[in-house]
């Protein structure tokens, strides 16, 4: 965790709070540890609003627990005078209310606007969601991967989203608010990174059986990673490897097993048309897979070719029943697609 | 009563039924009293199986990565907690509360309809076996092409969509199976029960009230009971079409909501919220009413600027109808609608804003008597404040986009429907235990039970706003070790126990104070409102005669004056005006005519669920004989003569 940002002035209540709660440290979804110039627009709105809440809190919880010691009924205690109501009371919590909501409004107002509005000079990419899992297309750079988004640090990203299913929820909480993702209708989200990192998300909406393994990672890359992380996406898998090695034959069991049914592989199966599923042309270069629920390990991607199921309920992914074997080789060959 | 007119001798096989006792006499009776007692019952019972969901829930989230549940469950269950907390819990509890007190607070001997108040029960009771009847014969499983590893299980087979069913994850190609059909249809039946009671309660309220019971002078309870009926006739018919529209969506091939028919899925977020944020203060404003009767009683003090709390209520209830986008700030709308709906949902929070410190204004300078039903009204104005200040977070559109769909929303509203409505439930329920069971409840037991349930209420959804912060969203079968959610998931879920514990002490309290508590006096609270002047328990006819109305407060203003100072004075008469109250309230002098009991409301319910079964299976049989069932009922009803021209007849 940033500890600059952490010790800030406005932080301090909130640090004695998780002093009494012993903190959730290190929290990776944590939407109050902005890591953007949205995220934090939204954060300092949100303290704003936080803090006339605590002051309206303390003054009603105040009342109450006051009037409970104070006007409770003790032995000599002599009956209360019947009011009725006063006007000038009432006219003026009904006025001030109006007055701070009014405070409130203004802002946010302004807010939203300025999250909304297109980024000067923005890197676009297109999201789409899955059933479940999230595809980026890169359209300047004719690149496309999943699960795990790449983006230059310090610049503005504007996504350009839609769903290819059930409606999703795009959410990187350190860097922007959420944006759902629709079948038919273009939705649109601007995500911007301080400095090179990396970032969880996560579909915020329900959308079936696996919603809660519907993850993400976000990459932030200075400049020159960037440049190389794109011109290395622009290549093709090598498809003629040294024979006899463990990587062909899982090359092979790749292209006859049935994975080419759903899973592109560049320069080796590249079809024309959408496929249903995660390209896998650099897949090795992804720490995660399977909609990013999974780490990528060698253990995790013999779990999930044994039963993809077992992993996440509903997937799209059959059960190929594939011989241990089979199973090795296709890892090593998925080693290799860097 | 002696009109005489010659009985058709064809009519005779319509006969009114007469059990007084017995299981035929709450199968047929039309009395308020016993359908609001039944509502209650039935009610509390659908709240333990919502409660017993949401516990499970939090078995399956107490760890990081849990295998408790399979997906198919877990969504499963959280689908009917919700459906059930809200449709077969929340709102059928309140109806309990309006059945049992309205006429007895407006001075009635019963509802205007009272055949029909007993249809709106029996309608609600298919519908909740309808709705529940999936875990018998439902069928759920992965949408088409998808895996599955394992069979989804009896549990996994219930409704899969979430009580909100955003389509078009709902729909057939996503949620293939019935459980979604069952879940559909039974809200389809559910609502024709509250809109029939809707319409029954703003007749009741506008033409039954006794003499003198002027608009103005109806207690808080009651002004509530009408804000609701108004919000269920406007708000009902939406979700009624939109229903429809999945129902027709998911049987016949519709595409109202699939993209690829030319339809819109964020159409139905649009009609399910403009029918479901009213929901929202159809939960809330019972407990509204009930708490503003608590606490003038056990302040001794008049309800603090009684017109602005009414006015408030209505306020409420009217603006409720423009905040509904306030639920889909980060769906497809537009910044302009963001900015719009942000604005009408911090305008909302202003006639709450108003009854808060009202009902402060009524505490304040008062002789608090701090008995169950009093911790439970000062506990919801606390729980339900914390509500409010988190709703207006979400006003502030940009956060909101952070916090929607996080467990800070569930915190939010679990805190106004559970902290609020809940609570004031409970409090009601202690303060009108004796006049419905004529029995004083268990003060310990009572005390006690605030306790835990106010412990564990907040060890359960405080830290929620946390997790919500930190990122764990909503629906969430498991989250990952990783997000370091597991400390406070854990606390979450042993609040939740405790809160099943204090409910356990109040059903423990409820079942030994009926039996065995000590006699209740009919005025034990030294109250306010009229339905204090009557014996407890409620006799029959309610009413001895009917009441004549002087004032807001009426019963209190009898009992009391006020000195120069402006302090209540026990006028030396009250005493006297007590006894004669009590001997009057058991003794009525005329004859009383009450209302009928009948089969048809029964028969003719019991035609509903039939159809919905022959929408389900497309089945003509069953069509027909839901057809038959409601025919019947209906021409019964239309014919069954009056009991008392049998009568008039045998007396002559």
């Amino acid at each position: 965790m940033n500890k600059k940002r952490f010790f800030k002035y406005k932080n301090l209540p909130v640090f004695s709070l998780l002093f009494l709660t012993a903190c959730i440290e290190n929290a990776p979804m944590d939407s109050l540890s902005p890591a953007g110039p949205y995220a934090r627009q939204i954060d300092d709105l949100f303290w704003l609003t936080f803090w006339i809440a605590v002051g309206v809190f303390f003054i009603v919880q105040g009342a109450l627990i006051f009037s409970v010691f104070y006007f409770r009924d003790m032995p000599g205690k002599p009956e209360p005078k019947q009011i009725h109501g006063n006007n000038v009371l009432e006219l003026m919590w009904t006025i001030i209310p109006i007055l701070i909501l009014a405070a409130i409004a203004v802002p946010t107002v302004r807010t939203i606007f300025d999250l909304a509005r297109e980024p000067e000079g923005a890197l676009k990419i297109e999201v789409i969601g899955h059933q479940w899992w999230f595809e980026y297309k890169y359209p300047d750079y004719g690149i496309t991967t999943a699960n795990v988004l790449v983006i230059p640090a310090d610049t503005p990203v504007r996504l350009e989203m839609w769903s290819n299913d059930v409606l999703h929820n795009y959410w990187v909480p350190k860097l922007n608010g959420k944006r759902y993702l629709v079948p038919g209708q273009k939705t649109y989200l601007n995500l911007h990174a301080d400095s090179p990192d990396e970032f969880w998300a996560q579909c915020g909406e329900y959308c079936g059986l696996s919603h809660s393994k519907m993850r993400g990672r976000v990459l932030s890359l200075n400049q020159e990673d960037f440049e190389n992380w794109v011109n290395n996406q622009k290549l093709n898998a090598n498809k003629e490897l040294p024979e006899g090695t463990l990587a062909a034959e899982g090359q092979q069991v790749y292209l006859n097993a049935g994975c080419t049914q759903c899973h592109v592989i560049d320069g080796v199966w590249d079809v024309q048309g959408d496929r249903i599923a995660p390209n896998l042309t650099h897949f090795a270069n992804r720490n995660v897979f399977a909609g990013a629920a999974l780490k990528n390990n060698k253990e995790n991607l013999t779990k999930w070719l044994a039963n993809p199921a077992e992993i996440k309920p509903g997937t799209f992914m059959p059960n190929l029943e594939l011989t241990e074997k089979e199973i090795e080789a296709l890892i090593a060959y998925l080693g290799t697609l860097k | 009563m002696t009109k005489i007119i010659e009985p058709d001798k064809q009519t005779n096989i319509f006969r009114r039924p007469s059990s007084e006792y017995g299981i035929w006499s709450w199968i047929t009776t039309v009395d308020h009293k016993k359908i609001g007692i039944m509502y209650g019952y039935a009610a509390f019972f659908f709240l333990l199986i919502g409660g017993l969901e949401a516990l499970v829930l939090r078995i399956q989230l107490a760890q990081p990565d849990n295998n408790f549940l399979s997906a198919a469950e877990y969504n499963a269950m959280f689908t009917m907690h919700g459906t059930t907390m809200v449709f077969l819990a929340i709102m059928p509890i309140s109806a309990a509360f309006f059945n049992y007190l309205l006429p007895l607070q407006i001075g009635a001997r019963d509802v205007a309809f009272p055949r029909l108040n007993a249809l709106s029960f029996w309608i609600w009771v298919f519908g909740g076996l309808f709705l529940y009847s999936t875990f018998v014969f439902g069928t759920a499983g992965a949408p088409e092409g998808g895996y599955l590893a394992e069979e989804v299980g009896w549990l996994g087979n219930a409704p899969n969509g979430g009580w909100f069913g955003y389509q078009p994850n709902a729909g057939f190609k996503y949620s293939p199976g019935t459980a979604m059909d069952y879940w559909a249809i039974g809200l389809q039946i559910l609502g024709i029960s509250s809109l029939v009671s809707a319409f029954n309660f703003i007749v009741t309220i506008l033409n039954m009230r006794t003499q003198g019971m002027r608009l103005m002078r109806m207690p808080v309870f009651t002004w509530m009971t009408f804000a609701v009926a108004f919000l269920l006739a406007f708000s009902l018919p939406i979700i009624a079409i939109a229903l429809f529209y999945v129902t027709f969506d998911r049987q016949f091939g519709t595409t109202f909501f699939l993209t690829e028919g030319g339809g819109d899925p964020v159409l139905w977020q649009h009609l399910f919220w403009l029918f479901g944020h009213p929901e929202v203060y159809i939960l809330i404003l019972p407990a509204f009413g009930i708490v503003s009767e608590i606490l003038p009683t056990f302040s001794r003090k008049p309800l603090f600027g009684y017109p602005a709390i009414v006015f408030a209520g209505f306020g409420i209830a009217f603006i409720g109808f423009g905040v509904w986008a306030h639920h889909m700030f980060a769906s497809a709308i537009s910044p302009v609608a963001q900015a719009g709906f942000g604005i009408s949902t911090m305008i909302i929070a202003v006639p709450t804003g108003v009854k808060i410190f009202n009902w402060l204004g009524t505490i304040w300078g008062g002789k608090l008597n701090l008995k169950t039903p009093m911790l439970f009204a000062l506990g919801f104005i606390g729980m339900f404040v914390i509500g409010g200040l988190s709703g207006v977070t979400h006003s502030v559109v940009p956060a909101d986009t952070q916090q929607t769909d996080t467990y800070y929303i569930v915190a939010h509203f679990h805190y106004v429907l559970f902290g609020g409505a809940m609570f004031g439930i409970f409090a009601g329920l202690y303060y009108w235990f004796p006049k419905v069971w004529g029995k004083m409840y268990n003060e310990t037991l009572g005390q006690i039970h605030f306790w835990t349930m106010l412990i564990g209420f907040n060890l359960t959804f405080g830290p929620m706003h946390w997790l919500g912060l930190q990122g764990q969203v909503r629906r969430t079968w498991v989250y990952a070790e990783e997000t370091n959610l597991g400390f406070w998931n854990l606390i979450v879920s042993i609040g939740a126990f405790i809160i099943a514990l204090s409910i356990l002490i109040f059903m423990a309290n409820w079942m030994y104070s009926k039996r065995k508590g000590e006699k209740a006096p009919f005025d034990p609270w030294d109250a306010r409102t009229i339905e204090w002047t009557i014996p407890s328990p409620t006799p029959v006819w309610n009413f001895s005669k009917a009441p004549h109305v002087k004032a807001l407060d009426d019963f209190w203003h009898a009992k009391y004056d006020e000195d120069e100072e402006g302090r209540a004075v026990r006028r030396d008469s009250a005493d006297a005006l007590l006894a004669q109250l009590e001997e009057e309230g058991l003794n009525p002098e005329e004859e009383i005519e009450l209302p009928n009991p009948s089969y048809y409301p029964f028969v003719l319910s019991s035609g509903l669920p039939f159809l919905g079964y022959a929408v389900i299976y497309k089945s003509i049989p069953l069509a027909l004989i839901g057809v038959v069932l409601i025919l019947v009922g209906s021409f019964g009803w239309a014919t069954e003569p009056l009991e008392e021209e049998f009568r008039s007849e045998e007396e002559e």
